[in-house]
């Protein structure tokens, strides 16, 4: 049973990076699909459009980062596994899915608020800066996750 | 640092010198005209609309005249329009070429008949196409196609439904009706279900032809051409031909005439400004002799305007006071620092008058902000480097990105510092590189961060990031604090933000002592205990104050309390906006992660000349695409932090854009002796 530990560990980290990578994804395309119109009719707005497409970007870095303290700390970067119990393997994957979870779908959330701030942009380019706005107050929530994900994963004991 | 103060103008002068004052306010650039200010019936207005409009469909034809030479003689630089700003001239080159004017705008519309004629002749060949192509199914025909026949026959040129061979058609022919052997049938051509035919027979036959080729769905083509296909296509040819070369022709008319384009710069803004002027002239009142004019200047250069005109055209100049439904237009004044931060604040909205300027305060939050959160000192090295070649390449750039650029310039440097705080060059470059080319084995890391290495100890840099929070909050409140006792509400300054620095004091100062903290942190706090104490009941006595006094407007008590208590609810509001600075942590992590698994793969084919093509390559892409995601995410998460976090604290922006009346120009600066 015990070499499941370091499975459990593995999957934690993959579903950190495949749930949030997947929100980011659908999220920036569905902001790209409103972008793509604004530019159709004003291509000067390019700019301003393409940094409202990216915000809904960040849950998929999130979700890497999260990867990534996971991997080394399970000695999976490092080409050698740590041997770790089954329970240590499982609290690992707990502590990897607020990001995974929250990034989903927070990250679907902020794409279709960055879409409907796309559109602010294409009707009153000056309210920009307000535009920014509404899609980052989605982001709070999937840093929060973070951030437990990230206290998780530090903090438990490998044994 | 503050909101310039406003002064109200209120000018009176002669009429004959009407143009000329409004010319020099225009030049000055320095004065926002309240329309329709004077409401009085004698007064009349000038009806300028439509002298305004004649300027404005001429600096129409020439923008439209300028674009279609950028079209087909391209100028120099033509993409870095936005950075190179605007051309600068002396007002005695513009008076020149503005003698010219009309010569001007008939070069303009000779541009413009040369496109229109240029499209008529791509509108030729596009027909000559269309003919050509629907002439296909009929190359093989040697006849024209309104052939009927000769003297003693009679021709059927058209299409069958059915698909058919020459012998298949004859054959369904005769089927329909036997009688008709003598007829010379042929098929030319097969699409779609359909043959387009010939059946020539003699002229007897001709109705007994003609029935069984409808029984056959026969019909005559809808537009035939005059002529044999064959020649008619071949015309179609050389007619795109002549057509092509006339449109080279043309193009090269209108590239020579490349060298007017500086002055057609100069006529499109000359008239531009025109319009505005005559814009603004249309809102003046007037009488038999005099105009009067009111507005906005700010309140350094009134004297200046006012001795100026009065010296200049004997106009009667008054300083007005303000009246209670008017609103001051804002004009931000800042040091040269924190002014590049402006175009941020006037992005979320400008203060109004008697309110705070935040944007000094901001301006340093938010360079420091910015660095924590990209922190990698390669990348602010870059980002600095950059924008300060681009501020000394293109010195004459529009003022908002300018500041713009400014204000990156100084967050690069803010990158740095926070890139060697936390040892960041490239994520772990250096490391990786001495590594897998060089067989480095001492210890790692090679640059030791200034400070800590926030991979490491992600708890410690949480407690930092939560502080720095704190003081950016705190400091938000303090200028609510500070507006309130501008306006001498000692009362409301004691309630709302004294009695709230006390209670979050006192909280945090429970807090820091606590398992919890001690648990996060992996410090032990311990506090006296007449500190503990302190903080207990700063806390209490903070909290019941915020209770009793909250909602002091309110006389029934019961409401009041309710209200009161409401009130202290907000602080879960406080807790959110501190957690909330836990991005700086994340966004922070989040460069470096990705830089070192950039660095990761780019050395996986180990060493050796292959290893470091490939390490080079893999390094630029992964590098240049985490920058550029990571500058984003810097900007969007130091904004919010701002917008959000603190002037959620004491801002509610309502000012009014200073728009002066000037000279409004696309192309052209024109320089004068002063300008604000």
């Amino acid at each position: 049973m015990n070499d499941f530990g370091i499975v459990m560990g593995l999957l934690g980290a993959c579903a950190a990076v495949f749930l949030a990578g997947c929100g980011s994804a659908v999220g920036v395309g569905i902001a790209g699909q409103a972008a793509s119109g604004v530019v159709t009719e004003d291509p000067g707005k390019f700019a301003q459009v393409l940094i409202l497409q990216l915000i809904p970007g960040t849950q998929g870095i999130y979700g890497l980062l999260v990867g990534f303290i996971t991997l080394s700390k399970i000695g999976v970067l490092g080409g050698n596994p740590t041997s770790m119990s089954f329970v240590t393997g499982l609290l690992i994957l707990a502590g990897c899915l607020p990001v995974g979870i929250v990034g989903l779908i927070s990250g679907i959330a902020q794409g279709k608020c960055s879409a409907a701030a796309i559109g602010i942009v294409a009707k009153r380019p000056d309210q920009f800066g307000k535009s920014m706005l509404f899609p980052a107050m989605v982001e709070t929530y999937a840093i929060l996750s973070l951030l437990i994900s990230i206290l998780a994963v530090t903090n438990i004991p490998i044994s | 640092m503050s909101v310039m103060p406003m002064q109200k103008l209120s000018i009176c002068a002669h009429k004959s010198n009407r143009k000329a004052v409004l010319e020099t306010l225009q030049q000055f650039g320095a004065m926002e005209i309240i329309p329709d200010a004077i409401d009085d019936q004698e007064l009349e207005k000038m009806n300028t609309s439509e002298a305004r409009a004649q300027f404005e469909r001429d600096a129409e034809l020439a923008d439209q005249a300028l674009e279609i030479l950028d079209r087909y003689a391209p100028g120099n630089k033509a993409g870095l329009a936005m950075l190179q700003g605007n051309e600068e001239l002396t007002s005695a080159d513009v008076r020149q070429v503005a003698l010219k004017q009309g010569e001007c705008i008939k070069q303009a519309s000779s541009i413009l008949s040369f496109e229109k004629a240029i499209n008529e002749c791509r509108g030729n060949i596009l027909k000559d196409e269309n003919q050509k192509e629907a002439l296909i199914p009929w190359m093989s025909l040697d006849v024209p196609m309104t052939f009927s026949g000769t003297e003693k026959t009679a021709a059927f040129i058209g299409t069958v439904s059915g698909v058919y061979d020459d012998a298949g058609f004859s054959a369904a022919l005769l089927e329909k009706d036997p009688g008709l052997d003598a007829v010379s049938t042929k098929t030319l051509f097969t699409e779609n279900d359909a043959t387009n035919i010939t059946a020539i027979c003699l002229k007897k036959d001709a109705e007994k032809t003609e029935a069984a080729l409808r029984a056959l769905g026969f019909s005559k083509p809808a537009q035939p051409a005059m002529g044999i296909p064959k020649q008619v296509s071949e015309d179609c040819d050389r007619d795109i031909d002549k057509q092509n070369s006339e449109i080279e022709n043309l193009k090269k008319k209108i590239a020579a005439m490349a060298p007017e384009r500086e002055n057609l710069k100069i006529v499109a803004d000359y008239y531009r400004t025109r319009a505005e002027k005559y814009r603004v002239l249309g809102t003046i009142p007037q009488s038999k002799q005099a105009f009067f004019l009111e507005g906005w200047v700010p309140a350094v250069q009134a004297d200046r305007i006012s001795k100026l005109l009065s010296d200049r055209y004997h106009a009667v100049v008054e300083k007005e006071e303000v009246r209670e439904d008017e609103v001051e237009p804002t004009v931000l004044h800042n040091n040269k620092f924190s002014q590049c931060a402006e175009g941020i604040l006037a992005s979320y909205g400008l203060p109004q008058h008697g309110k705070v300027d935040p944007t000094t305060i901001m301006s340093f939050f938010y360079v420091f902000f910015f660095g924590m959160m990209l922190s990698d000192a390669a990348y602010g090295i870059i980002m600095a480097a950059a924008t300060f070649i681009i501020l000394r390449k293109f010195p004459r750039m529009k003022t908002g990105t300018k500041k713009m650029f400014q204000l990156f310039f100084w967050c690069g440097l803010s990158t740095v510092f926070w890139g060697f705080m936390f040892g960041g060059f490239f994520g772990n470059a250096i490391d990786v590189i001495a590594k897998t080319f060089f067989g480095y084995t001492g210890a790692t890391p090679i640059l030791k961060p200034l400070w800590f290495d926030p991979l490491t100890h992600p708890m410690v840099l949480l407690i930092w990031c939560m502080l720095f929070g704190c003081i950016h909050l705190f400091t938000g409140l303090g200028i609510k604090g500070f507006e309130e006792l501008q306006h001498h509400q000692i009362w409301d300054f004691i309630c709302d933000v004294l009695a709230w620095y006390v209670f979050l004091m006192g909280l945090i100062l429970l807090l820091l002592p606590s398992q919890l903290f001690a648990n996060i942190a992996q410090m032990t706090i311990v506090f006296p205990v007449w500190l503990s104490q302190a903080a207990k009941w700063m806390s209490i006595l903070g909290a019941v104050f915020i209770v009793v006094t909250s909602g002091r407007e309110n006389r029934n008590w019961a409401i009041r309390i309710a209200l009161g208590a409401y009130n202290l609810y907000g602080v879960t509001g406080w807790l959110s906006d501190v957690l909330s600075y836990s991005r700086l942590l994340a966004l922070g992590l989040a460069t470096g992660v990705i830089a070192s698994v950039v660095n990761t793969m780019g050395s996986m084919l180990g060493g050796g000349v292959g290893g470091a093509i490939f390490f080079i390559v893999v390094f630029l892409i992964g590098h240049t695409m985490n920058m550029a995601i990571n500058l984003l995410g810097a900007y969007v998460h130091t904004n919010r932090l701002q917008f959000v976090e603190f002037f959620g604290k004491f801002y509610d922006a309502g000012g009014k854009t200073f728009e002066p009346f000037t000279t409004n120009t696309k192309y052209i600066e024109v320089k004068e002796e002063a300008k604000v």
